[in-house]
C-alpha cells in the first residue's frame, strides 16, 4: 500500500518502533485507505471479528464449568444454566451467539458475490474466507454435540457417518473418528477439544485474511479500481470506525432481541431430552445455517453422491473467481447478473426451507430442482454470463458517482481535461 | 554453476540428501503415528465385545432392542406372514440382494443391527411400505427381513455375529 515512512513522536516509542514495528502496524491500520463510497454491507467485517471475539471469551469461560464426558455433560449444561452465576446469560450468548456469527458470515459472503468481490485481485482473501467458512462449519458442529441432548447425539451420528460413503476406507475413518463403534464418550472429549482449537485456528486465518485484503484494498460498491487515493478514499480511522461501530451497535441490538427475548428459537426442544442412543428423534435437522447444505444432501438419492453434492456446493466458491468470466466487477452494471444473483439467494432460501422439511414428496422435488439450478448458477449461468452480457458503462472514478448524479461520461471526461490543465 | 557440464554422476552427497531424506519421513511418521492410533478404539471399549439377552419372554410379533457397542440390535420374533412376505420376494428384485435364509438361520428370530446404513439413525419398528423399518430421517423403507427396498440407504441393515447359547438366550457378538 501507499506506507509513507512512520516515525513515532515519543522517543521511547522510536526506540521500540526501531526494534519492533508495532507503532508502524498501528498506523497502517489507522491510516489504511478505505474508498469513501463503502456502504453499509460492508460493516459486516467488522461484525464478524465481533462475533468471533465473543464466541472465544464466552467459550473460555463456559468451558471453565462443562464437563466434557457422555454421563456429565448433559447436567453441566443445566448446571450452568440454573447455577452458575450468569451461567444461563454467558450460555444463551454462545449458543445464540453462533447464529448471529453464521447470519453476519452470509451477509458478508453475499455482499462479496453482489459486488464481486472475489475477482481479480482479492481470490486469495475470498478462498481464505472459504476456509474460515468452513471451519466455522466444523466448529458449530461440535459445540452443537456438546451439550449432549437427542439432537447432539443424532447429529453427530448423521454427519459424522457421512465419512462411511467414502469406498473402502470410510467404515474404519469412521470408526477412528468415533473413538468406538458408535458415537460415544470418546466422541465427545475429541470434540470438545477441537472445538476449543478451531476459534484460534479461525482467529490466525483472520488475521492472514486482513492481511491479504490491505495488500489491494476494499473493494467498493462499484467495484472499480482507486484512480488518485487523495480523492477516492478516506482513512479508515474515523471514518470506518465509526461507521463500523454504529452498524456493530444496530447488530447487537438484534443480538440481544435473541438473547433475552427468544434464547432458545433458533434451537430444537429435543436437545433438551439426553442423548439416548437407543431412540433416534422423529426429525433431525441442523442448525438453520446448514440446511441449505443439508437439503442438497438429501436431494440426491445415493449415499456417496449425496456427500459429495454437499461438499461440491461449499467447494464450488472456492473456484468461483475463475467461474466468474465477467471483467465488471459489481452488479451494479450488471443488469443480467444482477437478476440471477437475487434468483441464486432465493434458492439458497427456498433449499434452506425444504432443508428443515421432511424429505418426500414435494419438498423432495423443490429440493431436487434447487438444488440443480445452484450449480448451475456456478458452472453454467456466471461463465455464460461472462462473454454474453452487456455491461453499463462504468464510472470513472470512486468519487464520480458519489460527488454528481448518475455517471455522466462526458462530463467525467471534460473534468479530467480541466484537471490536466491545472496541472 | 550453468558453464558446467552436464554430468550425471551419483555423488556420496546425493546419497547422503536421500539416506537423511528417508530417514526423516521414517522417523516423522512413528512420530505422528501414535497421534493418529490414539483416536481408535481404545481397550476397554474393544472390551465391551458380546452381550447376552433373554428372550424368553417375547411373544411372536413382538421386538426389542438392546445395547451392543454403543449401538443398538434389533430382536425380532416374527410371525408365519413376516416369514412368508420376507422369503417370497424375487431377489432380483432388491437393491442389496440378499436372502432372507441368509439373513435369519432361524426363520423366527430376525436378529440386527439396528442402524439405518445411510447415515446412522435408529429405523422405526413396524412401519414403512414394507411393513419393517422405517428410517425417519432421510424415509429409507426396509422389510421384514431389514433389507433395504426404497429410500437413500445403500445396504441392508446389518446381521451381528451371534448364537443362541440355548432356546431363550441369544448371544451378541
Amino acid at each position: 500500500m501507499s506506507d509513507h515512512e512512520y516515525t513515532p513522536s515519543s522517543k521511547f516509542g522510536k526506540w521500540f518502533n526501531d526494534r519492533l514495528p508495532l507503532l508502524t502496524l498501528a498506523n497502517h491500520l489507522t491510516d489504511y485507505p478505505t474508498p469513501k463510497n463503502l456502504n453499509y454491507w460492508w460493516t459486516f467485517g467488522g461484525i464478524l471479528t465481533f462475533c468471533l471475539i465473543t464466541q472465544i471469551v464466552t467459550g473460555l469461560v463456559l468451558a471453565m464449568h462443562y464437563i466434557a464426558h457422555a454421563d456429565m455433560a448433559f447436567s453441566s449444561v443445566e448446571h450452568i444454566m440454573r447455577d452458575v452465576n450468569y451461567g444461563w446469560l454467558l450460555r444463551y450468548v454462545h449458543a445464540n451467539g453462533a447464529s448471529m456469527f453464521f447470519l453476519a458470515v452470509y451477509i458478508h459472503i453475499f455482499r462479496s458475490l453482489f459486488y464481486g468481490s472475489y475477482k481479480s485481485p482479492r481470490e486469495i482473501i475470498w478462498i481464505l474466507g472459504i476456509i474460515i467458512y468452513l471451519l466455522m462449519m466444523a466448529a458449530a458442529f461440535m459445540g452443537y454435540v456438546l451439550p449432549w441432548g437427542q439432537m447432539s447425539f443424532w447429529g453427530a451420528t448423521v454427519i459424522t457417518n457421512l465419512f462411511s460413503a467414502i469406498p473402502l476406507v470410510g467404515e474404519s475413518i469412521t470408526t477412528w473418528l468415533w473413538g468406538g463403534y458408535s458415537v460415544d464418550n470418546p466422541t465427545l472429549t475429541r470434540f470438545f477439544t477441537l472445538h476449543y482449537l478451531i476459534p484460534f485456528l479461525i482467529l490466525g486465518l483472520v488475521v492472514l485474511h486482513i492481511w491479504a485484503l490491505h495488500v489491494p484494498g476494499n473493494n467498493n460498491p462499484v467495484g472499480i479500481d482507486i484512480k488518485k487515493p487523495s480523492k477516492d478514499t478516506v482513512p479508515f480511522h474515523p471514518y470506518i470506525v465509526i461507521k463500523d461501530a454504529f452498524a456493530l451497535l444496530m447488530f447487537c441490538i438484534v443480538f440481544a432481541l435473541f438473547v433475552f427475548y427468544q434464547p432458545n428459537i433458533l434451537g430444537h426442544a429435543d436437545n433438551y431430552i439426553e442423548a439416548d442412543p437407543l431412540v433416534t428423534p422423529a426429525h433431525i435437522v441442523p442448525e438453520w445455517y446448514l440446511l441449505p447444505f443439508y437439503a442438497i444432501l438429501r436431494s440426491v438419492p445415493d449415499k456417496l453422491m449425496g456427500v459429495v453434492a454437499m461438499l461440491s456446493a461449499i467447494l464450488i466458491l472456492a473456484a468461483l473467481p475463475w467461474l466468474d468470466t465477467s471483467k465488471v466487477r459489481s452488479a451494479v452494471f450488471r443488469p443480467l447478473f444482477r437478476q440471477f444473483y437475487w434468483i441464486l439467494v432465493a434458492d439458497v432460501l427456498i433449499l434452506g426451507y425444504v432443508g428443515a422439511m421432511p424429505a418426500e414428496g414435494l419438498y423432495l422435488l423443490i429440493a431436487r430442482v434447487a438444488t440443480a439450478y445452484y450449480f448451475a448458477h456456478f458452472l453454467i449461468i456466471l461463465p455464460v454470463l461472462g462473454w454474453k452480457e452487456k455491461t453499463t458503462p462504468l464510472p470513472l472514478s470512486i468519487t464520480e458517482p458519489v460527488l454528481g448524479g448518475s455517471p455522466n461520461l462526458a462530463a467525467a471526461r471534460s473534468d479530467e481535461k480541466i484537471e490536466k490543465t491545472i496541472k | 554453476m550453468s558453464d558446467q557440464k552436464d554430468e550425471k554422476k551419483t555423488e556420496r552427497r546425493d546419497f547422503l540428501f536421500t539416506a537423511t531424506a528417508a530417514a526423516g519421513v521414517v522417523g516423522v511418521g512413528a512420530a505422528v503415528w501414535p497421534l493418529v492410533d490414539q483416536m481408535n478404539p481404545d481397550a476397554s471399549v474393544k472390551a465391551l465385545a458380546s452381550t447376552e439377552v433373554d428372550v424368553s419372554s417375547m411373544q411372536p410379533g413382538q421386538s426389542l432392542t438392546v445395547l451392543w457397542r454403543g449401538k443398538p440390535v434389533f430382536i425380532k420374533r416374527r410371525t408365519e406372514d413376516e416369514i412368508k412376505k420376507a422369503r417370497t420376494v424375487d431377489i432380483n428384485d432388491l437393491k442389496h440382494p440378499e436372502k432372507d435364509e441368509d439373513r435369519a438361520k432361524n426363520p423366527e428370530w430376525l436378529v440386527m443391527l439396528g442402524i439405518c446404513t445411510h447415515l446412522g439413525c435408529v429405523p422405526l419398528t413396524d412401519k414403512g411400505d414394507y411393513d419393517g423399518w422405517f428410517c425417519p430421517c432421510h424415509g429409507s423403507h426396509y422389510d421384514t427381513s431389514g433389507r433395504i427396498r426404497k429410500g437413500p440407504a445403500p445396504t441392508n441393515m446389518e446381521i451381528p455375529k451371534y448364537e443362541f447359547v440355548n432356546t431363550n438366550t441369544i448371544k451378541i457378538g
